[in-house]
């Protein structure tokens, strides 16, 4: 079903205002990931505010929707939008990445109401996500587990293995969306390890690909949508096209920008581009 | 004829498994090896064979913990704790997740796939690991109860299991406590601390040992985390001397661990280290590797005359 007029604008209003909060805590702390937080800013709004089953007032409801952050470095823009959710204060992400903090660097199950998982080490994430997808569907539960990868985390081998697993085991409640922005920490992908057709090599393991739009909402969640309608067994994945440090046109497709502190002059430029003050 | 500690395992799987539908098993493509085989064969719906995939299979357990179920991780020792170790640190350490390692083809056990196949470093890896907890089975009634405890008490685990038949210790009915160490003999002249296969050897050792006029308390340290700090300690001051055996380097394992508790505690007494001297073994029948690397009775004996001999 495709969005209203009036949910699509407020979830791109939703998205700029993330960017832009994201941006100046980010300068604010002066560490953490602009680059993969602004790539996975609608993917995360899509699942947390149109498509995931969650529940802020009780973040451990047994039968909720699963969203497990595999590249866990993009956590600045999780916790925005947790915190937009209400599972703890906006307020808070001032004290990101610092001492007695509940906003660890990386995500942490142990210290963040919303997290579902503790992730930050690449290629474990599909894996434990698919784990739970299991778990989920020997309790009888309908929920879903939503797996969000990066161009790093397909460097692992793991994921490679839980895609095989997935396929053996027939993961229909597992669906992997891929923020596919092409460049990671040293370089571009296709200079540090080249992908190749990625779509044909999910889909030789097994996988239905879903192309995507990874900046358009709507596009997010109709993907989603069709992910979830199909009768089969087999484990989906959406190929979200993005574009690291999207928004901020110095840092698009810039793997500079993968881990930088954010400086005075770049912060004042990348507000404006935001549309901030 | 007694049973092979990794047939107790399947059994226990069996056992305390079977009715507790919170119980999944997951095996990397080694499940006749482990013995999880028997525990497929009863509940293939809780079972997931993942083939050689070791860190994809700790890691979907921590999936599995995370929804509440009680997921056993098993393949050999070696490869639990290296390439299964990211998901039990990050996982289970870090986040706390209730998943249960167990490490089959514990110390030299799979004696003929040599060192390749040999686990001597896992104590150390696991034990340094932050809220784990590291048991070693030290006969078939000890393993059959750990593979309860495991279910029963929540929490990241490595227990170390074993390929062969450990010589039997403990009676049936033997109740056993986490954190607890077992005195298995008392003496006035050494303690031997051992886990294991070691514990029954020592018990051996202590009564060759007693012909010469040594008498030596022996103590079974299944449980190496948490470790039974006061027991060590009151048995080293009232005996003097200590011996820790296990079949393991001598670095970082159970010899580590007690010389922690001793140094923490002020308690000034000679310590023997049992166990492979800082060195791989090789390939070879299990009982001649055990002999040619110091890890049998007699190695135990001769650990317990030097540290008597520099007894104050």
């Amino acid at each position: 079903m495709s969005l209203t007029a009036e949910r699509k604008t407020y979830l791109d209003g939703l998205c700029g205002k993330f960017r832009r909060d994201v941006i100046d805590t980010l300068y604010a702390a002066q560490t953490g990931h602009p680059g993969g937080s602004l790539s996975v800013c609608e993917i995360l709004t899509a699942l947390y505010f149109e498509k995931a089953r969650v529940d802020p007032s009780n973040p451990q409801k047994p039968d909720r929707d699963r969203i497990v952050l595999c590249k866990g470095h993009a956590a600045p823009m999780l916790y925005r939008v947790l915190a937009e959710k209400g599972f703890f204060p906006v307020e808070e992400m001032k004290t990101l990445r610092q001492l007695n903090t509940r906003l660890q660097g990386h995500p942490s199950i142990k210290h963040t109401p919303g997290v579902d998982l503790s992730t930050g080490p690449l290629g474990t994430g599909l894996s434990a996500a698919l784990g739970m997808a299991l778990g989920l569907r020997l309790s009888n539960t309908n929920a879903k587990v939503y797996a969000i990868l990066g161009d790093g985390d397909v460097n692992e081998g793991t994921v490679w293995e839980a895609c095989m697993s997935a396929v053996k085991f027939k993961a229909n409640n597992l669906i992997a969306i891929y923020d596919w922005n092409k460049v990671q920490l040293d370089g571009k992908s296709a200079d540090i390890m080249p992908q190749g057709d990625m779509a044909a090599k999910f889909s030789a393991f097994g996988w239905r690909c879903i192309p995507c739009d990874g900046h358009n909402v709507e596009a997010l969640c109709e993907a989603i949508d069709k992910a979830n309608a199909y009768p089969d067994d087999r484990p989906v994945i959406v190929l979200a096209d993005t574009v690291k440090g999207k928004g901020v046109s110095f840092m698009e497709g810039q793997n500079a920008w993968h881990g930088k502190a954010i400086g005075e002059s770049d912060h004042k430029r990348a507000v404006a581009e935001l549309g901030g003050k | 004829m007694a049973k092979a500690i990794r047939e107790i395992y399947g059994e226990a799987l069996v056992k305390y498994g079977r009715d507790n539908t919170d119980v999944v098993v997951l095996d990397a493509d080694v499940s006749g090896s482990t013995r999880s085989a028997l525990f497929q064969a009863v509940c293939p719906e809780r079972f997931f064979n993942v083939g050689v995939a070791e860190a994809n299979m700790s890691a979907m357990a921590a999936g599995f913990a995370s929804v509440g179920k009680i997921p056993f991780v098993n393949t050999f020792a070696t490869f639990i704790t290296t390439i299964g170790l990211l998901s039990a640190r990050v996982f289970g350490s870090y986040s706390g997740l209730n998943i249960k390692f167990m490490g089959a083809y514990g110390g030299l056990s799979d004696a003929y796939d040599g060192p390749s196949h040999h686990s001597i470093e896992d104590l150390a890896i696991m034990r340094s690991l932050p809220n784990f907890r590291v048991y070693v089975a030290s006969d078939e009634k000890n393993a059959d109860w750990l593979v309860k405890h495991a279910i029963d008490s929540k929490g990241p685990m490595y227990i170390r299991l074993s390929r062969d038949v450990f010589p039997s210790v403990y009676e049936s009915g033997t109740t056993f406590e986490d954190g607890k160490g077992k005195v298995l003999r008392k003496g006035k002249d050494a303690t031997i601390v051992a886990c294991g296969l070691m514990v029954g050897f020592a018990l051996d050792a202590a009564n060759l040992l007693a012909s010469d006029g040594i008498d030596v308390t022996v103590i079974d340290m299944f449980t190496i985390k948490p470790l039974d700090a006061d027991l060590i300690v009151e048995s080293a001051k009232t005996t003097g001397a200590v011996a820790v055996a296990e079949e393991h380097s001598v670095i970082g394992g159970l010899g580590g661990a007690v010389a922690e508790v001793l140094a923490r505690n002020g308690v000034g007494v000679p310590v023997s280290f049992v166990g492979l001297a800082d060195c791989h073994a090789e390939c070879g029948a299990y009982t001649e590797l055990l002999a040619k690397y110091g890890l049998d009775v007699q190695a135990i004996v001769a650990g317990v005359r030097e540290t008597v001999a520099k007894k104050l």
